[in-house]
């Protein structure tokens, strides 16, 4: 009591430290049964794959960084990038589009939308594969009439690669239309009314002001979008590219070794789809700038603080020791 | 401007650089219609290239400041006079360093709006406007938004335009500023201007009704 009322503990002098906590902690005995059943598991999982299973690990040796497999790999990501390229750019104007005070191009937008969102991406990449069957030849307006154009055949356009990134960036562009969207949405109201009080055309606002603050909701459903390309792009088989998947495909189809090559094409998708998600992190950073007072620590960063605060109560002990002396 | 919530003060600001547009009557800034153009007796909607034109001549600060949070300091003031008015950027860096400079705040050039206090961004919001070399400067209640301690630095800046002959129309709550600063003073209510005068003669002695139970409860 007198402490409070004296008024000697508020200020600066420091009265006795109160004696430190030394309780005996909480047990936690869920923690170490649901170790133990999860160990059980991996145990046998991993008994089963290795003993059991009696795959060729020679094979999957053997493959994992054989020629065809790596010609797979720079397919697979070629047509993950351009698809995405095809989907971010077609799906900002779409997006742009149906937010237009323009009834006809808002419509056309929902209507794109509506359509490619519609039909299954596999029958998309396999109609542009197969749409010289029934129209051998690029043509523009009316046959018979001066108004007629007749481009080249529609095969040597439409190469198989073609069909599966039409397919797969078609697709994905109706889908990034409504992440971008959203994105758009998400920007208040008195940004761009401050934009165009300072004169801003419309389109000067919208990719000065409101697609760059849009981004930080757009990146991160965009990096799924990606790592969801990147398996996708495993469709592309029907149009007999030769990505990984086809590649894998193809040799077990000559060897027999199906399960060892799923191993080795699963293998590297997972790879690829790690790496991604890194990439993603950094974006994300990148376009938080401004949105926070400080950026999320990098991983590196966190290392180092977490080392460091490990280190610390073993600096400070040695420190509490060498002034006891 | 003063007047109760709902009045249409803000309303009528926006209308000055065609943000809102009107259904009736003629609105005109140094002589030229906003958002139309009266060629004989017709009167032509102007596109949008005009319009921006125009607005680009007219500065507007908002109650919640409205920076743009990816842009620094700065980049908020040299955007719009490179963008709009096609300035160098050498040029336009150089008089938002200026301006930061006038309106105390030199240092933070490079900090992004987050990291700044409201009346610091307010008044990076004022020399944004400013950058544009404005005819007009247009205040939404400038001062609402932030904290009793920070409302002195913005109305200081404010009055520092008011004596370099900077032509401002103001909507505040703070009727001290507004006696000093304003050469004249507009009560708003349902949308219609009922008194309008010297700041001093409508402040002590109000005309009508609706101003004197408003300013009872402000004053
Ligand atoms: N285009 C318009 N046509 C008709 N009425 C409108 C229009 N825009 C806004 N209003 C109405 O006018 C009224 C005045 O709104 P305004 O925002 O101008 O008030 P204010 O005086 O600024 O109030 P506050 O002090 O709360 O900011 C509101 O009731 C609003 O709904
Ligand atoms: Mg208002």
């Amino acid at each position: 009591m007198s402490d409070i009322t004296s008024g000697q503990r508020l200020g600066a002098s420091p009265g006795p430290r109160p004696e430190a906590i030394k309780a005996i902690p909480v047990r936690h005995p869920g923690r170490w049964v649901s170790a133990i059943l999860v160990l059980l598991v991996v145990a046998q999982v991993v008994y089963t794959i290795l003993v059991q299973a009696g795959l060729k690990w020679e094979v999957v040796g053997h493959y994992l960084f054989q020629g065809l497999i790596r010609g797979g790999i720079v397919v697979t990501l070629e047509l993950t990038v351009l698809a995405m390229i095809i989907g971010v750019a077609l799906g900002i104007v779409l997006a742009v589009m149906r937010l237009s005070p323009n009834p006809v191009v808002s419509w056309v937008s929902w209507f794109y939308i509506w359509f490619f969102r519609g039909t299954p991406v596999l029958v998309q990449i396999f109609f542009w594969f197969n749409l010289n069957l029934v129209l051998p030849h690029l043509t523009l307006g009316i046959a018979g009439t001066p108004f007629y154009w007749r481009g080249p055949g529609t095969n040597s356009l439409i190469t198989n690669f073609m069909a599966a990134l039409l397919g797969l960036g078609l697709n994905e562009a109706a889908y990034m239309a409504e992440i971008v969207r959203a994105g758009l949405i998400s920007v208040e109201q008195g940004q761009s009314e401050a934009a165009q009080a300072l004169g801003m055309t419309r389109m000067l606002v919208m990719r000065r002001i409101i697609l760059p603050q849009a981004m930080r909701v757009i990146i991160p459903p965009t990096g799924n979008e990606t790592i969801s390309m990147l398996k996708t792009s495993s469709l592309a088989f029907v149009a007999a590219v030769p990505e990984l998947f086809t590649r894998g495909e193809q040799i077990a189809s000559a060897n027999f070794n199906v399960v060892e090559l799923i191993f080795v094409v699963s293998t590297w998708y997972l790879f690829m789809t790690s790496i991604l998600t890194v990439g993603q992190f950094y974006l994300e950073r990148y376009f938080a700038r401004g949105s926070q007072r400080e950026l999320p620590t990098t991983p590196l960063q966190r290392l180092r603080r977490m080392l460091f605060t490990l280190h610390a109560p073993f600096v400070a002990s040695i420190w509490r020791s060498t002034r006891a002396r | 401007m003063i007047g109760p919530s709902g009045s249409g003060k803000s309303t009528f600001l926006r209308c000055i650089n065609h943000l809102e547009k009107i259904d009736a009557g003629r609105l005109s800034v140094d002589g030229e219609l906003v958002g139309y153009q009266q060629r004989g007796d017709k009167l032509y909607e102007l596109g949008d290239d005009a319009v921006c034109k125009k607005r680009s001549e007219i500065g507007m600060v908002f109650q919640h400041f409205n920076l743009f949070p990816h842009m620094t300091a700065l980049e908020n003031l040299v955007e719009a006079p490179i963008r709009v008015k096609r300035e160098s950027r050498a040029v336009a860096v150089e008089r938002g360093r200026r301006l930061l400079e006038r309106v105390g705040l030199g240092e933070k050039m490079h900090a992004y709006p987050k990291q700044l206090s409201g009346g610091q961004q307010q008044r990076v919001a004022i020399a944004r406007a400013l950058a544009m070399q404005p005819k007009l400067m247009l205040f939404d209640e400038p001062t609402s938004a932030l904290d009793p301690e920070l409302v002195g630095e913005v109305l200081d800046v404010m009055r520092g335009l008011a004596e370099d002959g900077m032509t401002m129309v103001v909507v505040t709550h703070e009727m001290g500023f507004a006696r000093e600063v304003s050469d004249s003073l507009v009560f708003m209510d349902g949308g219609v201007v009922v008194e309008k005068g010297k700041p001093r003669d409508v402040l002590a002695n109000p005309q009508h009704e609706r101003t004197r139970s408003f300013l009872s409860k402000v004053l």
